[in-house]
């Protein structure tokens, strides 16, 4: 059943059109996450799907209604703000009943709803204080439990961990995930952070300047990104994105980077990279590879040997994370990242040897900027 | 960077002539009402005779009931109707600046000056009572300001008039200042804009209508011109008010011990305004250093 859709919503403020014909689709029980940097849109499009802003077109439906010409409180919606915007003069218990109250519930089931949510969020310790007295992980708990009470068919998050210290926003990310598992809501999550998408999302919007550039599930979007945009903006350290030349070899085709140089790179594509690439040849193209796709020598890409190309590269410089080394070269005159293992002592300024995965390689048109293969 | 002697020379003369016009002459007049002053200034001491000459007077004890009276009454009326005007305002209507301004504009003329109009408007013969039956109704009255238990209450009118655009404007900044997400959450919460506004708004801007209160309650005290030239304390003493009596034991009858007594009890009582509303501006500091 389809919890939430979408279909041709547009919206301008004055001359400036920040939602240009929005299409989404979400069934019951997922997590979609609309992803994006600041001003793409994507707060506007939550704000719109709450009906706290009316679309300029289009439809909302949520739970297969109509809902444009509802009001936000008759959506059977539950929403969390980055600011958690709880009420700063009532106590954590009445900041949970408010909503209830207005909708005129009985106290007893106001006090069973309590019970129930602050057990849930472990925050039955905490009813009696203001939003003052409390962290602010308590008062994004408390954010959460205000929603929780309500049981809707669409829970909103705009940004809810960005006020949070990065520890703590790890932990929260879990909980929200985990709490999505146990009571199989249906989220829709506001993050300009792509970690925050691709650990909670079951599907990602990834919007950009007012459009949604791809909808996809996490693993599509990270593999597959649709155009040069998605490839840059999913994933840290971000895809390499290098101009390189399709040309053919031996009874397939590669990609090289540097071509005509002395120190270029042909790295052989696969077979179903060679049907999009195939109108490309002897064409300039963008070339995408993920850095974990290239690590040291002896590293092994799945079972399968041919996908591991050795390359020898001058490293400009490193960055050792703990887990891992993040080791700066050189490709064919481009500059590129690669992801080693920590114990490989790597000489800056000087060459080493390096494994490319060639299994993964994405290849863009330089003028669309989207994925041909 | 200044030069040393520049510095000097800019703080010094601007503090000494502070010090000694406002705790020096503070001092004096404290000093004075221990004495037997009249016309000119005596050295001797009475203790606290002045004090009670006051107290007992007639003067005083109307003053000061007028005193609770017209300071209950402007700071109500006044804070009802800037509350009014700003809830009103923060609707997000068009020309909000140019009525905003309006509504400021009484706080730029003089006390004299709304007294002196008011004291025409409210004037039986020429003012609103004489419109109104010019219009045909024949039996309006509206002549309190002629009327002894009624003219303290002109004077909270006209007081309320000047000042409520400044109250509206404390509190417009203040409904402004609330998170924009309390409003959406509200929203979503099912609560109308009343709710909103008793439930959520206004309780989360209440250190503004302390502040509010306390500004107005200090006017009251130090309210001398818009009586002097709406009423002129009258009709006979109807309309008194400390800052009256003050005037007149000084000024009219040449009575400086006794001037300065009421003079240091005004001063009493808008401490007995200040203090705690200092106390309670500490207070608060405190406590949100404690909570961060």
């Amino acid at each position: 059943m389809s919890a939430l859709r979408i279909a041709g919503v547009r919206k301008r403020f004055g001359a400036q059109e920040v939602l240009k014909g929005i299409d989404l689709e979400v069934d019951s029980g997922e997590f979609l996450v609309l992803v994006g940097p600041s001003g793409c849109g994507k707060s506007t499009l939550l704000n719109i799907i709450a009906g706290l802003e009316a679309p300029g077109e289009g439809t909302v439906e949520i739970g297969s209604r109509l809902v444009n010409d509802v009001e936000p409180k008759d959506r059977d919606i539950a929403m969390v703000f980055q600011s958690y915007a709880l009420y700063p003069t009532m106590t954590v218990r009445q900041n949970i009943t408010f909503g209830m109250e207005c909708r005129n519930v009985p106290k007893r089931a106001q006090d069973e709803a309590v019970e129930r949510v602050s057990r849930l969020l472990q925050i039955d310790q905490l009813l009696h204080r203001k939003p003052s007295q409390l962290s602010g992980g308590q008062r994004q708990r408390v954010a959460m439990g205000r929603a929780l009470v309500r049981d809707p068919t669409l829970f909103l998050f705009d940004e809810p961990l960005s006020n949070l210290d990065a520890k703590l926003r790890v932990e929260m990310r879990l909980e929200i995930k985990q709490l999505h598992r146990r009571i199989g809501a249906t989220i829709v999550y506001v993050t300009h952070d792509q970690i925050e998408a691709m650990t909670m999302a079951t599907r990602i919007a990834v919007m950009h300047q007012g459009e949604v550039q791809q909808f996809a599930d996490p693993e599509t979007i990270y593999n597959r990104p649709a155009n040069l945009f998605v490839a840059r903006f999913m994933g840290a350290p971000p895809m390499n994105c290098v101009s390189a030349r399709v040309v053919s070899a031996g009874d397939g085709l590669a990609a090289v980077i540097g071509a005509g140089r002395p120190d270029a790179i042909q790295l052989p594509l696969s077979r179903e990279a060679e049907a999009g690439a195939g109108a490309f040849k002897d064409r300039a193209v963008v070339l995408g590879i993920r850095p974990e796709c290239i690590a040291e020598e002896d590293r092994r890409f799945g079972a399968d040997e041919r996908g591991s190309i050795a390359v020898e590269a001058p490293v400009e410089m490193t960055e050792p994370t703990g887990a891992e080394t993040i080791v700066l070269m050189r490709l064919g005159g481009e500059q590129l990242l690669g992801r080693v293992s920590p114990d490989v002592r790597l000489p800056v300024g000087g060459n080493a040897r390096f494994a490319v995965d060639a299994r993964k390689l994405c290849l863009f048109d330089p003028a669309t900027e989207r994925l041909i293969a | 960077m200044l030069a040393p002697w520049l510095v000097h020379l800019v703080l010094w003369p601007p503090l000494l002539v502070s010090v000694v016009h406002i705790i020096g002459f503070t001092g004096y007049t404290t000093w004075i009402s221990f004495t037997s002053s009249t016309l000119i200034p005596e050295n001797d001491f009475v203790g606290l005779r002045n004090y009670n000459s006051v107290l007992a007077s007639r003067n005083w004890t109307i003053a000061t009931e007028n005193l609770l009276i017209f300071g209950t009454g402007f700071v109500v009326l006044t804070t009802a109707i800037g509350l009014t005007l700003a809830v009103l305002l923060d609707q997000r209507i068009r020309a909000e600046n140019v009525l905003r301004t309006i509504y400021l504009y009484p706080m730029a003329v003089s006390f004299v000056v709304t007294g002196t109009v008011w004291s025409w408007l409210l004037n039986p013969s020429i003012g609103i009572q004489k419109l109104v039956r010019g219009l045909g109704w024949e039996a309006f009255r509206f002549d309190w300001v002629v009327d002894r238990d009624m003219a303290i209450y002109t004077i909270v009118i006209a007081g309320a008039w000047q000042a409520s655009g400044f109250a509206m404007a404390l509190f417009l900044a203040g409904i402004r200042s609330v998170d924009a997400d309390l409003y959406k959450a509200a929203q979503i919460d099912g609560a109308g804009p009343w709710r909103i506004y008793r439930r959520v708004v206004l309780p989360a801007i209440w250190p503004i209508f302390i502040a509010v209160m306390v500004i107005l309650l200090q006017y009251t005290i130090k309210t001398f011109d818009l009586v002097r030239a709406l009423t002129g304390g009258g009709p006979g003493i109807a309309t008194q008010l400390p800052s009256l009596v003050v005037y007149d034991l000084m000024f009219q009858r040449g009575l400086l011990g006794r001037g300065s007594a009421a003079a240091v009890l005004m001063l009493l009582y808008l401490l007995a305004v200040l203090l705690p509303y200092f106390a309670f501006v500490q207070w608060r500091k405190r406590r949100n250093a404690r909570h961060g």
